[in-house]
C-alpha cells in the first residue's frame, strides 16, 4: 500500500519532505527514550558495579550504606513475594470478571461494570496506598492476621507477629491494582475469538460453562497468559502503594506477616538522600535491573497476545 | 464453518460420557455464580476506597485547604495550596514537552509507520508503556538534577513527559488510523499536498480522539508520585519557578499518609479527594470532547 506521501516526495514537494523528516524524528523520539534510559541508568550505576561486581551485587543480602556494601537479594525477594501474592489473588478474580463481562452478562450490566473497572485503573497508586495504610492494615492487624495465626499458625507462611504492614497488605493492594490490567487484556483476547467455535459447542448441547471450559479457555489460553504476564510486569514496578505498606525492612523472612522491602520501594525511599556515588550507583543499578526485567516481561506478554490473535488466521 | 467448529470442539474433548442434565446445570450455575462473585470481589475495595475518600476527605475541604500553605505539626489549619499549584504547573510543563512528542510519534506511526522503523517504534512504545515510573524518575535525575546540582520542577516535568509519550503515541496512532482512506484520497485528488492532507484533513478529523487520548495521559501524569520524589523533591512554600524544587499534590499525600499524626491523615484524605476530583474532571472533559466531535 504505497501511501500518497511517497508519490509526492518523488515529485520533490518541499513540504512533503519536511513533513516526512519532522514526523520521522518525532517517531524516533520513542527509540531515543529507550536509549537514554539505558545510558543514564548504566552511567549512574557504574561506580556501584565497579566496586561490588554485578553478581555479588545481585546475590548479596546485606544493604549497608555506611560501609558501602550493597546486596540486592532482600529487595528481589520482597518484590517477588508481593508480586506472587498479587498474581495468585488477582488472576482468578480477573479471569472470572472477564468471563462474566464477555460471556455471561447482559449489555447493561456490562457497561456498568466496565465503567467501574476503568475507574479502578485510573486511581493513582498513592491513593491506593493511603487506603491500604489507613483501612486495610488495621483490618489485617486486628482481625485477619490474628485469626490466620490462630488457625493456621503452624504453617510457616502465617507465622510471626501480626504487624498489619508487611508482605500481605502490599500483596493484596497490588492485586487490586493489577486486576484491571489483567481483566482488560483478557477481555480483549476473548472478544477477538471467533464466535463460531463457541456457538458450535453450544449447538452440540454444551452448557455455557462447558463451552467456556472446553472451547473458549483453551483457545484464549495464550492470550490470557500474556495478560497475566503483563499484570506481573505492572506488579513488579509498582512503587507507591508498596512503599507505604511493605514495612521497609531489608530482610528476608518466610512469613507473609513479616515486613520486607521491594526494589522500587528502596529506590523511592533512599534515592533523594543517597550518600555518595556508590550508594546512588547501587540504587541506579536496582533501577536498571527493574527496567530490564519489566522490559522482557512486557515484550513476552505482547508477543503472547499477538500469537493468540494470530491463531485466528491459521485456525 | 459448522463442520470446522464441530471438529475443533471434538478435538477439545467435550466429554463424550455426558453426566446427568441436572448435574451439568448445577455446575453451570455454580460457575456463573463464582464469576459473578469475582465481579463483586473486584468492586468491593473500589467502593470502600471511593466511599472513604469522599466521606473522610470532605471534612478537610475548605477554601483555606485549597489556598493555604501546609502548617507545622500540631498547628491548626493549613492546606495543600502549594501542592495543587505545583501539580498543575509540573503537569502543564510536562504536557508542553510530552504532547507534541507523543502526538507526533503517533502521527509517524499512522502515516509512515508501515515499514521496519515503524514496527520497531511501535513495539518499543508498547513495551515502554510498562516501564516502572520510578525508573523514569532515576533517568530524569541523571539527566537534569545531577548536571544542575539542583532538584527542580523541570526535572519532574521531564520525567512526567517521558511517561506520557509511549501511551500517547499508540493511542494517537489508533485514532488516526480510524479515519477512512476515502477522505485522504479525496483531499489528494483535489490537489492538496500530502503533508497538508495529513495535518488539515486527517488529523483534524481524528482530533476528538487525539484530544481524548491527550487528556487521559495528562490525567495519568497528574496522579504520578514516584518520579517526583527525587526530581522535584518537595517544597513547603509556593513555587512556580521551573528550576526550583516544587510541591505536588501526590507527594503531599504520601508524606501526610506515612506520618503518625491523626490531623495529617485527615489532610491526606482531603488531598486524595482533591486529586481524584482533578483526575475525574480531566477524564470527564476527555469523554465529552469525543462525544462533541462525533456529533459535529
Amino acid at each position: 500500500m504505497a501511501s500518497a506521501a511517497d508519490t509526492s516526495t518523488r515529485h520533490g514537494h518541499v513540504g512533503d519532505r519536511a513533513f516526512a523528516v519532522i514526523v520521522t524524528l518525532l517517531g524516533g523520539s520513542v527509540l531515543f527514550i529507550v536509549g537514554i534510559i539505558v545510558l543514564v541508568c548504566a552511567r549512574l550505576s557504574m561506580p556501584a558495579f565497579a566496586k561490588l561486581g554485578f553478581f555479588h551485587f545481585l546475590a548479596g543480602s546485606d544493604w549497608n550504606p555506611v560501609e558501602d556494601s550493597f546486596g540486592a537479594l532482600p529487595f528481589l525477594y520482597g518484590t517477588l513475594v508481593t508480586s506472587a501474592i498479587a498474581i495468585v489473588l488477582a488472576m482468578p478474580v480477573a479471569i472470572g470478571l472477564a468471563l462474566f463481562l464477555t460471556e455471561m452478562s447482559p449489555a447493561k450490566v456490562r457497561r456498568f461494570v466496565s465503567f467501574f473497572v476503568e475507574i479502578l485503573a485510573a486511581i493513582p497508586s498513592v491513593v491506593y496506598g493511603l487506603w491500604g495504610l489507613l483501612v486495610l492494615v488495621p483490618i489485617l492487624r486486628d482481625v485477619v492476621e490474628p485469626a490466620l495465626g490462630r488457625w493456621l499458625g503452624w504453617v510457616p507462611l502465617f507465622s510471626g507477629a501480626p504487624l498489619g504492614i508487611g508482605f500481605l497488605p502490599a500483596g493484596i493492594v497490588l492485586a487490586i491494582m493489577i486486576l484491571p490490567t489483567i481483566a482488560s487484556v483478557t477481555i480483549e483476547v476473548l472478544r477477538t475469538m471467533p464466535s463460531a467455535l463457541r456457538e458450535g459447542a453450544l449447538a452440540l448441547g454444551a452448557t455455557r460453562w462447558e463451552a467456556i471450559r472446553a472451547v473458549v479457555l483453551p483457545y484464549a489460553s495464550r492470550g490470557i497468559m500474556g495478560a497475566v504476564i503483563l499484570g506481573l510486569a505492572r506488579a513488579l514496578g509498582e512503587t507507591m502503594a508498596v512503599t507505604m505498606l511493605i514495612g521497609n525492612q531489608p530482610e528476608i523472612h518466610g512469613s507473609l506477616f513479616a515486613a520486607g522491602y521491594s526494589l522500587p520501594s528502596v529506590i523511592a525511599n533512599e534515592f533523594a538522600e543517597a550518600s555518595g556515588a556508590v550508594h546512588t550507583g547501587a540504587l541506579a543499578g536496582l533501577a536498571l535491573v527493574l527496567f530490564g526485567v519489566t522490559l522482557m516481561l512486557s515484550a513476552a506478554a505482547r508477543l503472547l497476545v499477538r500469537l493468540s490473535a494470530r491463531r485466528l488466521v491459521t485456525a | 464453518m459448522n463442520q470446522m467448529a464441530m471438529s475443533v470442539a471434538h478435538s477439545y474433548a467435550i466429554p463424550r460420557r455426558v453426566g446427568s442434565h441436572r448435574a451439568r446445570q448445577i455446575v453451570n450455575g455454580t460457575m456463573t455464580a463464582l464469576c459473578a462473585l469475582a465481579v463483586v470481589i473486584a468492586l468491593v475495595p473500589l467502593a470502600s476506597l471511593l466511599w472513604l475518600v469522599v466521606s473522610k476527605g470532605v471534612h478537610s475541604l475548605s477554601l483555606a485547604f485549597f489556598t493555604h500553605l501546609p502548617m507545622p505539626v500540631g498547628e491548626v489549619g493549613g492546606g495543600v495550596g502549594n501542592g495543587i499549584v505545583g501539580t498543575l504547573f509540573m503537569v502543564g510543563l510536562a504536557s508542553c514537552i510530552g504532547l507534541p512528542l507523543g502526538v507526533g510519534a503517533g502521527i509517524f506511526l499512522a502515516e509512515r509507520g508501515n515499514g521496519k522503523l515503524g514496527s520497531v517504534v511501535r513495539f518499543t512504545a508498547e513495551v515502554l508503556a510498562g516501564v516502572p515510573s520510578i525508573v523514569i524518575g532515576v533517568v530524569a535525575y541523571g539527566l537534569i538534577v545531577l548536571p544542575m546540582h539542583h532538584f527542580s520542577a523541570l526535572a519532574g516535568a521531564v520525567a512526567l513527559a517521558i511517561l506520557m509519550i509511549p501511551t500517547l503515541a499508540r493511542a494517537t496512532e489508533e485514532m488516526v488510523r480510524l479515519v477512512p482512506r476515502s477522505l485522504r484520497e479525496a483531499s489528494l485528488a483535489l490537489g492538496v499536498p500530502a503533508w497538508r492532507t495529513s495535518l488539515s484533513v486527517i488529523l483534524r478529523t481524528a482530533l476528538g480522539g487525539v484530544i481524548n487520548a491527550a487528556l487521559l495521559s495528562i490525567a495519568r501524569a497528574a496522579g504520578e508520585t514516584a518520579p517526583l520524589l527525587f526530581t522535584a523533591l518537595n517544597n513547603q512554600y509556593w513555587n512556580v519557578h521551573p528550576l526550583q524544587p516544587t510541591a505536588s499534590l501526590t507527594v503531599q499525600i504520601f508524606n501526610y499518609a506515612i506520618s503518625p499524626y491523626e490531623d495529617w491523615h485527615n489532610k491526606a484524605w482531603g488531598a486524595a479527594l482533591c486529586l481524584l476530583l482533578v483526575i475525574g474532571l480531566l477524564s470527564l472533559v476527555a469523554k465529552l470532547s469525543t462525544r462533541r466531535r462525533v456529533n459535529a
